[in-house]
């Protein structure tokens, strides 16, 4: 255990040198940094909003319920079947029943791969819906296939919303992904208060042009819709939609130099254009409500035909609010609400805080405990010591190579990394101590002191290494930064414990193999 | 070098009633008084406000959250800096604008001299689910610790080792009960770092043990296990010394946020160093481990 040939000497020390080049590369401005990379700072330590989104399918359900819906009496129509009582139940549920005759035909139709009903996929050898009967009344809902294909389209749509709204907002690289089947976790490194970004995102901002009824009460196809200000009376809409935000291409905040207000002004695509200089030109004289996500923005007179494929909305916007209602419009509407459910904002300067009070704590514990050892050990002290100092360099080196990111609960793993990696050393060292008493020979007593410790050491640093990667899988945020140190806290242990500091024990002990009391 | 002839087991019994009415009194403290969750597990707000201006108190605080009526808050003071920890009860904040509500009505109560250095806002959904995470990785760490011994020794082992760490996840909990401090993500990253810690202790004197049932094949257990304790002992003690240093040096200098954290893991690694003498080895001796125990073993892995 004791011999090192030449060059395992010199791969242990470049290699140990790669390692403190690359951790003082986070400390220090190196003009011809090679490697260029660098430790993550986790929200907790540089500041910033960790929002957790989830969407609420519901509505998309409901929707996706109603569409099949108007296929099915379509359908129906089409073919001569008779058909009662077609209506959504539960929200989730379709049910209709059919006459006697045609159930038989219809089971066949709904069952057959190529109908656009049920779509058949071949792959997974699933349909979109599950259906039962009983006493000729079909009950259709989605099955969980149909539901999952549902939810990851709504996802997708919405991740990809999400990311043009916040690009729009002009964060610091904003990290955006999907967690699990209904959810989009957004991380805002450097965001201390991220009230704009939430109240943007709370909002489906599903946009519609729909004509006022001139009606006291809602009645089949309008609805009574209250204004977003609250400062007029509600009106009657129609349920007809002229037109939607998705024709819409572009939206602005501007100045209207007649009336001296903030408005969103708008231009549409080919298609809007045509339906709205249509609905116009046969709407002269009516209200034209500008409704979003169920509120009436404004319902102006239509004093004229707009066919040029540009309007404006007005509302009683200030600039900021006129800003937003026009980035919402640009980035499109969200397929489904997504609601907050979990968010972590921390200040910039609690940040630095924690870098400082994690650092003082760093230096103090490793000063600790660096000389206890040396109290200890004397100069196996020294050797534990340099192997700890080798220890912490690979271990930064380590998360640098990887840009993993540090945080606060990082920073005590490697606190309790530095206090438990003298473990391995003082394991080895009172084993020689007793080797020693028995072998006179210091090289003999030395080498078994090493191999007859080598199971203890193992298990000791297995059984760490099992919670750090359980807390790896079932951690979340800064705790997976500490699993993360503690874990490869361990790797680096073994080296510097097996090679660093057993090279310098050997070359100790063999300068002084016959020295009386060695250790 | 120091040798330990410490007659460990003359007191067992003794030590073994204490653990055991120890173990006994966290768990009517678990059931009885139960744990003082924080928002990670269940549900609500917290912020950290900084009042720059000093004459912010927290009846001032109070009252204005008060009169927004925002159910059960709890104001109170935290670390130095004139710094205030709020926490709202109410799980049905996933308003988009509640933090902003709050911010607006008391900057029209108490002025602008303050800075929210921290908001978090855990839905009830999030909040179940990572207590159920939590418990989770508590039980598979456990269940990973039992299987790991198993294989590496035997299952007499593999108990006396589980039950030791038992021990010490049971009885720090029922410290943080007895004294209502707060659960949050960190304390369970800091007991899973225990049963780490606690396993570690316990496998290197069971190491020992094998070794010196190989040794010694007419000492009975009940020696065996003293002598091996022994002979490990001022590694024990070294190690838990500079393993405590570190953890002091955290819960001293490291912050707010990490000073339950570290003192789960002083007291942690105190039962763990105990547990391992105490509870692990009187298991091998009442289950009556011998040399035949491991000579079986290595018949075979022949």
């Amino acid at each position: 255990m004791l011999y090192f040939s030449k060059i395992r000497i010199i791969s242990i020390a470049i290699f140990t040198i790669i390692f403190v080049y690359l951790t003082t590369s986070n400390f220090l401005k190196f003009d011809d940094n090679i490697i260029g990379k660098k430790i993550n700072l986790g929200l907790d330590l540089q500041g910033g909003s960790y929002l957790l989104l989830e969407i609420d399918n519901r509505p998309v359900i409901t929707q996706k319920l109603q569409n099949k819906l108007s296929l099915l009496r379509n359908y129906f129509k089409n073919e001569d079947i008779k058909f009662r009582n077609l209506k959504i139940k539960n929200n989730n549920i379709i049910s209709f029943e059919l006459g006697e005759d045609f159930v038989e035909k219809f089971t066949s139709i709904i069952e057959d791969k190529n109908n656009n009903i049920n779509p058949y996929y071949q792959k997974f050898k699933t349909h979109e819906f599950i259906f039962n009967v009983e006493d000729n009344v079909f009950n259709l809902q989605y099955s969980d296939y149909g539901l999952v294909l549902l939810k990851e389209s709504s996802l997708d749509q919405a991740l990809e919303i999400v990311r043009r709204r916040i690009d729009e907002v002009g964060t610091n690289e904003p990290n955006i992904v999907i967690r699990g089947s209904d959810r989009i976790l957004v991380e805002l490194p450097g965001l201390d208060d991220p009230l704009r970004i939430k109240s943007l995102l709370g909002k489906t901002a599903n946009l519609t042009f729909r004509f006022v009824v001139q009606n006291d009460e809602p009645s089949f196809g309008s609805e009574k819709l209250s204004f977003i200000d609250g400062t007029q009376d509600d009106v009657i809409v129609s349920k007809r939609i002229i037109l939607s935000g998705d024709n819409l291409v572009d939206a602005k905040p501007r100045m209207d130099n007649q009336t001296n207000e903030t408005v969103v002004s708008f231009s549409l695509d080919r298609v809007g254009s045509k339906k709205f200089g249509k609905a116009t030109t046969t709407g002269v004289g009516k209200r034209l409500a500008i409704v979003l996500d169920g509120k009436v923005i404004s319902a102006p007179v239509v004093r004229d035909a707009i066919i040029g494929g540009s309007g404006q909305i007005s509302g009683g916007f200030t600039f900021q609010s006129a800003t937003d209602l026009a980035l919402l419009l640009r980035s499109g509407a969200l397929p489904a609400p997504l609601n907050i459910i979990e968010e972590r904002t921390v200040g910039p300067d609690l940040g630095q805080d924690s870098i400082n009070s994690g650092i003082l704590a760093l230096v103090i514990g490793f000063f600790l405990v660096i000389f206890f050892m040396l109290y200890k050990y004397k100069i196996f002290g020294l050797i534990a010591n340099v192997a700890l100092i080798a220890n912490l360099f690979l271990l930064v080196g380590i998360l640098t190579l990887f840009e993993a990111t540090l945080t606060l609960p990082g920073i005590a793993g490697i606190i309790l990394t530095v206090g438990m990696a003298v473990d391995a050393n003082v394991l080895i060292f009172e084993r020689i101590k007793e080797e020693v008493k028995v072998e006179k020979n210091n090289i003999i007593a030395f080498d078994s002191g090493y191999n007859r410790s080598k199971t203890a050491v193992m298990d000791a640093n297995i059984t760490t290494l099992i919670s750090a990667i359980i807390l790896f899988f079932l951690g979340s945020g800064p705790i997976k930064g500490f699993s993360i140190t503690l874990g490869v806290g361990i790797f680096t242990t073994l080296f510097s414990v097996y090679f660093i500091a057993r090279l310098l024990t050997a070359l100790y002990v063999i300068k002084n193999k016959n020295k009386e009391s060695l250790i | 070098m120091e040798i330990y002839q410490i007659n460990f087991n003359k007191y067992s019994k003794a030590f073994n009633i204490f653990s055991i009415s120890l173990v006994i009194f966290s768990f009517i403290l678990l059931l009885f008084k139960g744990l003082n969750y924080g928002v990670d597990f269940k549900g609500g707000t917290l912020i950290e406000l900084r009042a720059i201006d000093k004459q912010i108190t927290i009846s001032q605080l109070r009252q204005s959250f008060l009169n927004m009526n925002l159910g059960d808050v709890s104001v109170k003071e935290f670390g130095k800096n004139n710094d205030f920890l709020i926490k709202f009860e109410k799980k049905d904040n996933d308003k988009s604008n509640f933090i902003g509500e709050i911010k607006e009505t008391l900057t029209q109560s108490i002025g602008s001299g303050f800075n929210f250095r921290k908001v978090e806002n855990v839905g009830p959904k999030v909040s179940a689910e990572l207590l159920r995470s939590g418990i989770i990785a508590i039980g598979l760490s456990l269940a990973a610790m039992l299987l790991y011994i198993w294989i590496r020794f035997e299952w007499q082992f593999s108990l006396g080792a589980i039950l030791a760490i038992f021990h010490d996840v049971i009885l720090t909990l029922g410290v943080f009960s007895l004294f209502s401090l707060e659960i949050n993500l960190s304390i369970v990253a800091a007991v899973l770092t225990i049963v780490g810690y606690s396993m570690n202790d316990t496998v290197v004197i069971f190491d020992r043990i094998r070794e010196n049932l190989n040794k010694f094949s007419d000492i009975k257990i009940f020696d065996l296990t003293n002598i091996s304790i022994n002979e490990t002992l001022s590694r024990t003690i070294i190690t838990s010394i500079t393993t405590l240093l570190a953890l002091v040096s955290i819960y001293i200098f490291g912050g707010e946020i990490l000073k339950g954290f570290s003192l789960a893991m002083i007291l942690g690694v105190i039962f763990g160093t105990y547990s391992s003498i105490y509870i692990a080895n009187p298991i091998l001796i009442l289950l009556n481990v011998s040399q035949k125990t491991i000579s079986k073993e290595d018949k075979d892995k022949v």
